[in-house]
């Protein structure tokens, strides 16, 4: 492989970075299309009318057939393709049949709260997750490595749902440690300016610590439960890239050399294992972005997997589309992005 | 002393037949399976779920479906319910019992579709190369590269809810994994010896593929299907929860949770049970999973 890589490098003039960049591109492009793809099609079979749902059901067949035009479903299925790509690269998803506001208003408005949760949840993940793993792997077959490998179990197999329900009963209604379902307490909606969206960082942005200490009791729950579940998915992996390096030539050298323990663990093993870390990390960002919608629903949590499902249920189709069309870009984007981090930071990859 | 010889026979280092070889190494399979514990409770846990399914109508105390309002919300272990009641007085542990049903029923569909779409177009893209190869591999890619849940949302929305159309969303997401692995399989055994002799022999690519190439692929998919059960269940439970699977009054886990969340602060055990049944079966499905890697696949685990 390597080979006829090299010799495709010699006849081609281009330098070969160009050829690695056009083809990421054009994968991103044909993806991003399939994807456009699908939504569009799902578009199509559905059983909602969009006409009907513009006009109304006593509307006179003359208005009907001007919205028919007017909406380009009397063009070929291609041609409407075309239209779909070319209002979606203009960010227009269509207007909501609910609210009657462009879709990609409402979008704007709900995802910070959902990359808020997410990026408070990997924190968790990863700091947690990481060192457990580690651990499990040096301390491999001792009562740590068995609470890593409990702890992982759990988290594949429960819902996340019925999780949340219980810490929800548990740390808020039996307990009270923490802020109940929403962003914030009622007495403190909007009380600070919306710059980013995430209410954390707009406190702070106001050095409102009111506010900010009783976001952070209303985020804490939901963000541990996504926390939790990219936890046990890095520290898994942690644990089995960590065994890989530990069985490695060179650890026995370092060793033998009479390096700590501490040194040999955090400064050569992990050190050798962080472009794989950072792969792990990126897909379970990516995950969670989309696990938060069942955690949304039951933490009541305005972000796009609570907008998702409201419309599902109130069958507003562009709103649906729109949603999944940008979680799924993100999602895409994400897997890209941990693609190309492997090539720059991995030599091997190249 | 009987068996004892079976036993041997079974054991035999000097199989005297393909079959007996076969049985010989199924028997091996199972010694080290059973050797696995946690592996032999999820298999002891799934026995009972099939059982308990398919004696619902013996083991249920009452109908799951009849309402008894004057005894709604009843807690647990009162008299005549021992899970208590829900919200319309319906015997919770009737309706876990025949909740089992639509689990399996489920996760036994979705088993059967999503691997088998999987395989086929797998061994084709493998088989076939070129055109072919690139074309269903970049579209195995684009389902890869997509949210799986909220696709799953998109599509029931499309179809109506219901669980034939939670069945059919979560298979539409759930084959491109399979397609990978089927495809690898492919294309390490296209290239061997024994495929070129029996193309010489004058097989066609149709017998080539369905007689000799996925018989090969089907241990590594049993593999990860059932690592992947736990998964379905999940998202089948979620769908439910969202109220996109099964519909009212049918006893399914996930809705039964999303109707008992209402009163989850006062009336815990209403949406807790389900809950309990819903991580059970799928840690059971994780923990055979697990085992039968080892069994199957031994290179893949650590």
């Amino acid at each position: 492989m390597a080979l006829t890589d090299r010799t495709g490098e010699g006849r081609a003039s281009l330098p070969p970075w160009i050829k690695t960049t056009f083809l990421t591109l054009g994968s991103i492009a044909v993806t991003m299309l399939g994807l456009l793809f699908v939504t569009f099609i799902i578009g199509r079979v559905m059983p909602i009318d969009p006409v009907l749902a513009i006009v109304g059901e006593r509307a006179s067949q003359s208005t009907y057939d001007a919205v028919f035009e007017e909406l380009g479903l009397d063009k070929p299925l291609i041609v409407q393709f075309g239209y779909y790509i070319w209002d979606v690269l203009h960010l227009d998803f269509g207007t909501s049949l609910l609210n009657a506001r462009p879709v990609s208003e409402d979008i704007a408005r709900v995802f910070p709260a959902t990359l808020e949760l997410a990026t408070l949840g990997i924190f968790f993940g990863i700091v947690l997750g990481v060192p457990l793993g580690v651990l499990a792997a040096v301390r491999k077959g001792s009562w740590i490595d068995q609470v890593a490998r409990v702890v992982a179990l759990v988290g594949y197999s429960m819902p996340i749902f019925w999780l949340g329900l219980m810490g929800l009963l548990i740390f808020y209604g039996i307990l009270g440690w923490v802020g109940g379902p929403g962003r914030v307490g009622i007495f403190y909606v909007d009380v600070v300016p919306p710059v980013t969206g995430m209410i954390l960082i707009d406190a702070l942005l106001d050095r409102n610590w009111d506010v900010f200490k009783n976001a952070f009791s209303h985020i804490i729950l939901p963000a541990a439960l996504l926390g939790y579940y990219s936890l046990a998915y890095i520290s898994r992996m942690t644990r089995s890239f960590m065994l890989e390096q530990l069985s490695a030539e060179y650890i026995t050298t370092a060793r033998v050399k009479g390096m700590s323990e501490w040194d040999v663990v955090w400064k050569h093993a992990v050190k050798n294992i962080r472009v794989q870390l950072i792969t792990v990390i990126a897909l379970s960002y990516a995950t969670l972005l989309e696990g938060s919608v069942l955690t949304e629903i039951i933490f009541s949590w305005p972000g796009i997997g609570s907008y998702i499902t409201t419309a599902l249920l109130s069958a507003d189709m562009n709103a649906v589309l729109g949603g999944t069309v940008v979680v799924g870009l993100v999602f895409i984007l994400l897997n890209i992005f941990s693609d190309l981090l492997y090539k720059v930071f991995d030599p091997r990859a190249r | 002393m009987a068996d004892q010889t079976f036993r041997e026979w079974l054991v035999t280092d000097t199989p005297t037949s393909r079959r007996h070889a076969k049985l010989s190494a199924l028997y091996q399979g199972w010694l080290t399976f059973r050797s696995n514990t946690m592996a032999m409770v999820g298999l002891g846990i799934l026995l009972l779920l099939i059982v308990v399914a398919v004696a619902a109508p013996i083991l249920s105390p009452h109908d799951p479906f009849v309402q008894d309002l004057g005894n709604r919300l009843a807690p647990l272990g009162s008299e005549g319910h021992l899970l208590g009641t829900d919200s319309l007085g319906r015997d919770i542990l009737s309706r876990l019992i025949y909740g089992a049903r639509i689990t399996l029923y489920i996760v036994a569909l979705v088993a059967l579709i999503a691997p088998i779409a999987g395989l086929l177009v797998g061994t084709v893209s493998g088989y076939a190369g070129g055109w072919v190869d690139i074309v269903l591999m970049r579209i195995t890619d684009i389902f890869l590269a997509f949210p799986r849940l909220v696709l799953a949302l998109a599509f029931v929305a499309a179809l109506g809810a219901g669980i034939e159309n939670a069945v059919l969303a979560i298979s539409l997401t759930a084959w491109p994994p399979y397609a990978r692995i089927a495809r690898a399989e492919t294309l390490t055994i296209r290239s061997s010896d024994y495929i070129a002799a029996i193309r010489l022999q004058g097989a066609g690519a149709f017998r080539i593929i369905t007689r000799h190439i996925w018989p090969l692929c089907i241990s590594s998919l049993i593999v990860r299907v059932t690592l992947d059960m736990a998964g379905i269940i999940l998202a089948a439970a979620g769908l439910g929860f969202l109220g996109l699977g099964a519909q009212p009054p049918s006893p399914e886990w996930g809705a039964m949770i999303s109707e008992g969340r209402r009163f989850i602060l006062d009336h815990w055990w209403v949406a807790t049970m389900p809950g309990l049944a819903i991580f059970t079966v799928s840690l059971a499905f994780n923990l055979l999973g697990d085992g039968l890697r080892d069994v199957l696949d031994p290179k893949a685990g650590e």
